[in-house]
């Protein structure tokens, strides 16, 4: 198990695998990126386990398949997890608070994805708590990060705590995550308000686990509902798609699954953060049974 | 299968339409931070200033935090029964 996790020839390549470079995390800053700096994003949600960490390890995968150079923050102290979601909890020496307290050099605790080159990951600390680092400390990190990546994207906590404040605070965007549920959908809005009064203005919203099916028997908010209660920008739906759980299982980005469907949208999201104008996919892939249940006259109703 | 009859004769409302109904409204609240405690002692207080002036009927008023978009407003409906014979001469203060 832990053999074919730490396995660094999976043997695939992607787009995103440009050029190789040395064993070291990141060799020193590239003369052509020196005071370039790359975009901060935080993940965000408020509500816990709505999909964060899973937006953070797909955003992350996909910007780096196009090409980019990212990494990846895991921001929630005590309870990391997106180490295990991209599957590179057995390479971990350092984490982020023994950076922060300067135990480490920050290049020292980055860790190479062992699918591509271009793609880190800066692990949470697990045995510390959220107050070890304090908001400014993170936002000096952020900056020191953004002169070597492209991207660097923040996996948020859950919670409006500390650990929240630390996670935006080197941020220059942010990506609310929500389901269509009332509780996700009512915190997305208080995380929201936070956001703005943190000078976090025009967050982009992340509608996950879509259940088109209960969508149309009206047992689901729809895409549409949701946005006109948070009067935010839509960025994505990703619809809820068991490949997730199994990616997750298998310490692999469903991103990288070209059959799934959350793969399309995740890729979608990818796409639209670089600057392209991608049309909204087609979330219904009907059965037979939906289809005989849209033309019952149950339908009117909804 | 009990819902989905329900639902057939029009009976009840699908439940995401519900859920969309109550997250309006809880987060009109929410983001006025006005709960619905303080409304209902502010609605008291209307009823007590606006009965000086005007016969109101109670039960009937409304007072409630609407939005659109972005901005919020306090609505208020107020049903009046008849003008108090005095309101005229009445002084507002």
């Amino acid at each position: 198990m832990s053999g074919r996790l730490t396995d660094s020839n999976s043997g695939q390549s992607y787009a995103g695998k440009n050029k190789v470079t040395e064993d070291v995390a990141t060799s020193d800053v590239p003369k052509d990126r020196q005071n370039k700096t790359g975009r901060v994003i935080v993940i965000t949600s408020g509500k816990g386990g709505v999909g964060k960490t899973t937006a953070t390890a797909n955003i992350g995968t996909g910007l780096a398949r196009a090409g980019h150079r990212v990494c990846m923050v895991d921001a929630d102290v005590g309870l990391r997890n997106l180490d295990v979601i991209i599957g590179l909890e057995n390479r971990i020496v350092y984490d982020l608070v023994e950076v922060i307290e300067g135990t480490c050099k920050l290049r020292s605790a980055l860790i190479r994805d062992k699918r591509m080159d271009n793609l880190f990951l800066l692990p949470a600390a697990q045995t510390r708590d959220k107050d070890a680092i304090a908001p400014e400390q993170f936002k000096e990190l952020c900056l020191e990060l953004a002169q070597d990546f492209d991207f660097v994207i923040v996996d948020s906590p859950a919670g409006i705590e500390q650990g929240f404040r630390n996670a935006i605070a080197g941020a220059d965007e942010a990506i609310v995550v929500t389901t269509p549920e009332v509780s996700a959908v009512r915190d997305a809005d208080r995380i929201t308000g936070m956001l703005e009064a943190n000078e976090l203005y025009a967050p982009k919203l992340i509608i996950n686990r879509v259940r088109p099916e209960m969508v149309r028997r009206g047992d689901m908010m729809d895409i549409k509902d949701v946005i006109e209660i948070l009067a935010i920008e839509l960025l994505g739906v990703i619809p809820d798609d068991p490949s997730i759980i199994v990616a997750a299982n298998k310490g692999e980005p469903v991103i990288l699954d070209s059959k799934s469907r959350a793969a399309i949208a995740y890729d979608n999201i990818v796409r639209r953060i670089l600057g392209e104008d991608v049309p909204p996919m087609n979330l219904q892939q009907e059965g037979l049974l939906e289809r005989l249940r849209r033309l019952m006259p149950s339908r009117k109703a909804n | 299968m009990l819902d989905f009859l329900a639902r057939l004769f029009g009976r009840e409302e699908p439940s995401g339409k519900q859920a969309k109904e109550r997250l309006r409204l809880v987060l009109v609240h929410d983001r006025a931070s006005i709960s619905p405690h303080l409304l209902d002692t502010l609605r008291v207080d209307l009823i007590e200033v606006l009965s000086k002036y005007v016969e109101i009927d109670e039960d009937a008023l409304e007072v409630n935090l609407e939005r659109d978009s972005d901005a919020i407003a306090l609505v208020a409906n107020i049903p009046i029964r008849r003008m108090k014979p005095s309101t005229a001469t009445r002084s507002v203060t």
